[in-house]
């Protein structure tokens, strides 16, 4: 194998690569679950954002550094217990640090367990590769995570409750009284599945070679 | 018995796993290309939920809970075992999967041919661990209330991938703009019929 720098043009298509190209959620469809549900505000979809970038990066090199010891047939187990006490300590620390949040994203945080895009890493890169790659592998894909959870939550918090980050943008802007409205229905979970098919298209629309045949 | 319907009705339909809080999605959009192949991976879905609602119920109010393992010794009133609750859970349903799948494989070989494909999908499927968080955090009196509840939700979610699979099936003779073909239509297809569940969230039971 041969020895390449850190920052190699192959390492970092790994970090660039799940940015636009091979996004998580609008290509890959991994970790839809919870990155809907959790998008009515930013700073949910912020937390839930950095939780993801801890226990997948982490996650990714921990089994990447076993990966020649796990036999095949229990792999799934062993990387389940891995990553649950990765998210035990998430929910820990988000217990104690910012109870509130952690209110809010109630089982969510619990779910993260489940959460199919840090499954899926692991099964397709982390049991192949060095650790090394397997971080920057996380990182690149929490990101392209965590981006599409930022972009929906700030469409779906502006226009819904007319905040940002809890901040009232659009009352300071003097929008209100131009007889502007809340629109209450980018509040409703079925308005996240419908923001996040226009980003796809949106997407799409400029990367040709995304288009599906069907 | 009207406690128990009702708890039914609310998971299928008020608060539905995939509309109302997006659990099982990820195998919600992957499979639900063809009816058939969505029924299978419904079946199998209601099935493990079932199972492993009621284990983790008498997990958590037999060992987790606060208090929870005084049968065992009196001077355990005081333990507090809940923050293991992720990691239990999750060891009981991917160890039931992979029971119920031997299980299968050795009974029935034909209801394994179709179902075996998804069982080992359901472990990571968010909509099975995220019914027992739910049925931690509301609390289920007894068993036989949790146990509806796991069938309930499981019902709910057959409904949904069923339902969006005849859709999709249909929507190939149609012409969606080339951007939005595959995922992205499927994306607001979902979102529409989301729309259409919230119509049962006014009712009260």
């Amino acid at each position: 194998m041969s020895k390449d720098t850190l920052f190699s043009k192959k390492n970092k298509k790994l970090l660039t690569d799940p940015l636009d190209d091979n996004n998580p959620i609008t290509v890959q469809v991994l970790g839809i679950c919870s990155a809907l549900a959790i998008t009515v505000q930013l700073k949910p979809a912020v937390v839930m954002a950095v939780s993801v970038l801890f226990v997948l990066s982490t996650a990714n090199v921990l089994v990447s550094i076993m990966r020649n010891l796990i036999p095949s047939r229990i792999r799934i187990i062993v990387q389940l217990v891995v990553i649950a006490s990765l998210v035990i300590l998430v929910d820990q620390v988000l217990k104690a640090f910012v109870y509130d949040v952690s209110k809010e994203l109630s089982v969510f945080v619990g779910l993260i367990i489940t959460n199919c895009i840090i499954m899926g890493r692991l099964e397709a890169f982390a049991l192949g590769n060095t650790p090394g790659k397997a971080f920057l592998d996380g990182l690149g894909n929490s990101f392209g995570y965590g981006i599409i959870l930022i972009i929906v939550a700030f469409f779906r918090e502006l226009l819904g409750s007319g905040t940002l980050y809890g901040y009232p943008v659009l009352e300071k802007l003097g929008v209100y009284e131009l007889g502007y409205e809340n629109n209450g229905m980018m509040i409703l979970p079925p308005m996240a599945l419908i923001t996040v098919g226009i980003l796809i298209w949106i997407q799409r629309a400029r990367n040709k070679k995304l288009i599906e045949s069907n | 018995m009207e406690e128990l319907i009702n708890i039914f009705i609310k998971a299928v339909f008020i608060e539905n796993m995939v509309f109302a809080y997006f659990l099982g999605m990820c195998s919600y959009l992957a499979i639900s290309k063809t009816v058939e192949t969505s029924v299978g991976m419904g079946g199998a879905v209601i099935f493990v939920l079932a199972m492993t609602v009621p284990i983790n119920y008498l997990l958590e109010n037999y060992v987790l809970q606060e208090g929870a393992l005084v049968w065992f010794d009196e001077s355990f009133k005081d333990v507090d075992l809940s923050f293991l609750s992720f990691i239990m859970f999750i060891a009981v349903i991917a160890s039931m999967v992979q029971l119920v799948e031997m299980i299968i494989e050795k009974v029935s070989p034909a209801l394994y041919g179709s179902l075996g494909l998804f069982l080992p999908l359901i472990a990571v499927n968010c909509a099975i661990l995220g019914s027992s968080l739910f049925m931690q955090e509301r609390a289920y009196t007894n068993i036989t209330e949790a146990t509806v509840f796991g069938l309930g939700s499981g019902f709910g979610f057959f409904l949904a991938i069923v339902g969006l699979a005849a859709i999709r099936e249909k929507i190939r003779y149609s012409h969606v703009p080339p951007a939005l073909r595959g995922l992205g239509i499927t994306y607001i297809i979902t979102g529409l019929m989301g729309i259409a569940f919230m119509s049962f969230m006014g009712i009260k039971l």
